[in-house]
């Protein structure tokens, strides 16, 4: 599976506490590079922690980590956020502001050029609602502003909660194929979701979660 | 940092004109306030008694309040703080801006409750002029203070009600600084000594903020 690659993700022990509560207990991960992991499990069984942890947002209580070669005990936390790629599952974005606006804004804060963000809204099929505000969005075109906002970013690590919820079926294949090809570019690709991916084309790792540690992982 | 400022200063004054907010809130509710004051005291007599700047600054006061909330507000929304944290923006270039951009709202607003007050509460317009640069100083570090103390009570279910009491002793010189120049430019006072206090705190604020925001934003 590595190929003598670097791995982009490594866990060893991670163990992540927050106001007395352990959200991770002793996980244990590699991932590589080009890969897609689905994480599952019961609610509050720390799929939403680990991804966290890994995207900087979290720190670390005891054991050790690196993501993207950033050590998360001791490195910039900053510098590794600005290389992953995060799509929480509430949304992710200024509600008064309209798309374009909250793409424009993303783009210039990574320094990104500007004319991409016609391409990343159209490629998730959001360009006549450009200069619709976030708040008038549904679900599901929320979700999906929240993917162009990732292609902008072109993170090296996609770091995505639940990001089937809110999505009709043609949202979904939309969304599988979508990952198919950032995975093919060789991106790594880290999916929470309650349950196994529906497409079996994207012949994900999957790893069952529970009480906070890795209980299982079928590939 | 001064890209990063801009940046966010630009992204929180769009905000504020998309949701109308400060326009059809805040502002009614400061002229409301400061007709109540001048009411309680008599409005022919509120803005020509020593009560007058204190007014002004107690209603300034209120309203700031309402705005430094609401600028931490529009970042703590689900998911949103998540998603801009792995923008990975710099923490001094964030408060520069949020702070700018509460400054903007703040001048603005303080404008519309001084034209209030000479309109309302009869104070001397000659002496609002010669205040006018001491209030601007005064409403930037007071933007500079909230936007600090913002972020410090922002991350709990309380801050709307914690913003005040844990602010309230910091604007404190702040607000006695600015009445006692706005006293003394209608009274044809000495300006020099509140003008060095209110400019100490807006440097020593701006300083306090590029070091610590990040690490009380975190």
């Amino acid at each position: 599976m590595n190929n003598g690659a670097t791995p982009v993700v490594e866990l060893d022990d991670a163990v992540v506490i927050s106001s007395g509560f352990p959200l991770l207990s002793g996980v244990t991960l590699q991932l590589w590079p080009s890969s897609l992991s689905v994480v599952t499990g019961a609610n509050g069984a720390g799929k939403t922690s680990l991804l966290r942890l890994l995207a900087g947002l979290d720190s670390l209580t005891s054991g050790s980590g690196r993501v993207v070669g950033i050590d998360l005990r001791d490195g910039d936390l900053r510098q590794l956020r600005r290389r992953i790629g995060w799509l929480g599952h509430e949304g992710s974005f200024y509600d008064d502001l309209s798309v374009k606006e909250n793409l424009t804004f993303a783009a210039k804060a990574l320094g990104r050029p500007l004319d991409e963000i016609d391409s990343a809204v159209a490629r998730v099929g959001l360009s006549r609602r450009i200069n619709t505000s976030a708040k008038q969005l549904s679900a599901g075109q929320r979700r999906r502003l929240g993917l162009a906002w990732l292609l902008l970013r072109r993170p090296e690590l996609w770091l995505l909660d639940e990001p089937y919820a809110s999505l009709d079926d043609e949202g979904r294949t939309f969304f599988d194929h979508l990952l198919a090809d950032v995975v093919a570019a060789g991106a790594t690709v880290v999916v929470s979701a309650h349950d196994p991916l529906r497409s079996r084309s994207l012949n994900p790792r999957t790893i069952l979660m529970s009480g906070g540690s890795i209980v299982d992982e079928t590939t | 940092m001064i890209r990063t400022a801009l940046l966010v200063a630009g992204k929180d004054l769009r905000i504020e004109v998309r949701s109308r907010v400060l326009l059809w809130q805040v502002v009614p509710f400061g002229v409301i306030a400061l007709l109540l004051c001048g009411l309680a005291l008599g409005p022919a007599h509120a803005g020509s008694s020593s009560a007058g700047p204190g007014l002004y600054y107690l209603v300034t006061l209120l309203v700031a309040l309402l705005m430094i909330n609401r600028s931490h507000v529009v970042e703590r929304a689900p998911g949103t703080k998540s998603s801009v944290a792995t923008l990975g923006l710099d923490p001094a270039g964030v408060f520069l801006g949020k702070s700018l951009a509460l400054a903007v709202e703040l001048w603005l607003t303080g404008l519309v409750l001084l034209a209030g007050a000479v309109l309302v509460l009869h104070t001397a317009l000659h002496g609002a002029l010669i205040a006018l640069p001491s209030i601007v100083v005064t409403l930037g570090a007071l933007a500079c203070a909230g936007t600090l103390y913002g972020a410090l009570t922002a991350g709990g279910e309380t801050s709307a009600t914690l913003l005040p009491v844990l602010a309230l002793p910091a604007f404190a010189p702040l607000l006695i600084a600015g009445e006692r120049s706005f006293y003394d430019a209608l009274h044809g006072g000495e300006l020099l000594g509140w003008w060095v206090i209110v400019v100490v705190a807006l440097v020593a604020y701006v300083a306090l903020g590029i070091l610590l925001y990040g690490v009380l934003d975190e």
